[in-house]
């Protein structure tokens, strides 16, 4: 394999480093690299490993384009809003450098496919956003002996690593089992500062590139955490565990299993039509604003933040934080008739878990929250 | 007087603050006194049996306590325990 002449001039400020030079520049050319997810973390990492000239990058992605996405997904742009993200991706990735071969995996990873997916690449990059794949992903790294360049991001912090590097750990060595469903909350629950996944997908990238020139000293048995509020990286050591049951000693998981149910989240139930039955003590959007129009009695208690309630409210409602609840319930009377809402109507439902603890008895929960007034009844108001 | 750095997700259970400075000679002690000032940490960091749970490790410096003592390392008024669970956000 040779670089041709415009490949030279393009790679030139690689070249002239002797960390990299021609047989690095080589190297970097003939690696293939996975990229899970082409969201936060799998934008900078796509764009600059492009740029880089890796040789051939898949993508494993099924989403489409969203307006909230182009805050920190930087591989899109607003005309690329309702489009495949892997065709978005690929027009940027091939405009930056022709010279690259992109390989598209439409698709989600699964326990059926993943192996499959993985075995042709030499390295993955794990930019997903939840913890079955994130066990998926590491468990079939583990299994293919291929090493997987971790990150993961939360409002204004983030992790790296390396995992499933020879002699290294993974992540059930760092992480045994995922937390329950509900009790660690998702970039889409709790908002995430648009620049961190920059940072922390440019850190995965050069853990990429190192890892294919064999330069440096790689991410491996560290985990690096960075506040980006105070401004600091950290580091902590990590080993890999001997009880560890998929790279452990004595190994329990030798293939890939139902990650769904290993992150406690039951099969999916049958889809729902639009507007479709109302489970007991639920009311919709429409409803609602019938109960208004009639003129009805009672009080309507958004749980949200004091920084959601900013954006939009519905009319008349009156504001008590899910968390403030233990404290302020006695605000309320307990005999009024209430709805309750939220953004998409899960923290209601635990609002309303917690009143009737708290012996509240005429709670109503506002199916889809105030997404779905938005929708369906006033458009006026903003979505998030 | 030891350090806990409390990670992003745990702060609104700790009035908002991202480091607390805890009495306390072993990790079990720190800890113990951390959760009875914030109790609503407790139920995020310990199952039902009192166990720490597996999404959530605790660090004195850079070590892991899984690989020195558990509970019983002991910690210096100028050491820093660090609470870091799983977070899971790429998009």
């Amino acid at each position: 394999m040779q670089l041709s002449k415009e490949e030279i001039q393009r790679y030139s400020r690689h070249l002239i480093m002797p960390e990299v030079g021609m047989d690095g520049q080589l190297k970097l050319k003939q690696a293939k690299v996975l990229l899970v997810g082409t969201g936060g973390l799998g934008s900078p990492m796509a764009l600059y490993l492009a740029a880089a000239g890796i040789g051939t990058i898949g993508l494993v992605d099924f989403d489409v384009v969203d307006f909230s996405n182009l805050q920190r997904q930087v591989i899109h742009g607003t005309k690329d809003v309702g489009k495949p993200k892997i065709d978005s991706a690929i027009e940027s990735m091939l405009d930056i450098n022709p010279f690259i071969n992109v390989v598209r995996h439409e698709t989600a990873l699964t326990s059926e496919n993943a192996l499959e997916i993985i075995k042709d690449y030499d390295l993955v990059a794990d930019g997903t956003d939840n913890f079955p794949t994130r066990y998926l992903v590491n468990d079939a790294c583990v299994l293919l002996k291929k090493p997987n360049v971790y990150g993961s991001i939360f409002r204004f912090e983030g992790q790296a690593t390396v995992f499933a590097y020879p002699g290294g750990p993974c992540y059930r060595c760092l992480y045994p089992e995922p937390p329950p469903p509900g009790l660690v909350p998702s970039c889409a629950e709790g908002g995430v500062l648009g620049i961190l996944p920059g940072v922390v997908g440019l850190i995965q990238a050069t853990e990429v590139v190192k890892l294919i020139l064999g330069a440096g000293e790689p991410l491996v048995g560290r985990l690096m955490l960075y506040d980006a509020l105070g401004m600091k990286f950290r580091e902590l050591k990590l080993r890999r565990s001997p009880e560890c049951p998929v790279c452990g000693d004595h190994p329990t998981v030798t293939k890939l299993i139902d990650y769904e149910q290993f992150c406690g989240i039951p099969a999916a139930p049958p889809p729902q039509p639009v507007g479709g039955a109302l489970a007991m003590g639920e009311i919709d959007a429409k409803g609602l604003k019938a109960k208004m129009d009639a003129g009805e009695k009672f009080v309507l208690l958004d749980v949200r933040e004091p920084h959601e309630f900013q954006i939009g409210r519905i009319p008349g409602s009156i504001l008590i934080p899910l968390g403030e609840l233990p404290k302020r319930h006695a605000e309320l009377d307990p005999e009024a008739d209430m709805v309750v809402h939220c953004k998409m109507g899960g923290r209601s439902a635990k609002a309303i878990d917690f009143l009737k603890t708290a012996g509240f008895s005429k709670l109503t929960n506002m199916k889809g929250g105030i997404t779905a007034w938005s929708d369906q009844v006033d458009p006026s108001v903003p979505k998030y | 007087m030891p350090k806990v750095m409390i990670p992003t997700p745990l702060r609104q259970y700790t009035d908002k603050k991202d480091s607390v400075e805890v009495a306390g000679a072993t990790v079990g002690e720190i800890l113990g006194t951390l959760t009875t000032t914030y109790p609503d940490l407790k139920k995020n960091l310990y199952n039902d049996e009192g166990k720490l749970r597996s999404f959530v490790n605790v660090y004195v410096n850079d070590e892991d306590i899984r690989y020195l003592s558990k509970d019983k390392t002991e910690v210096g008024a100028g050491d820093t325990v660090t609470i870091v669970p799983s977070i899971a956000g790429g998009r």
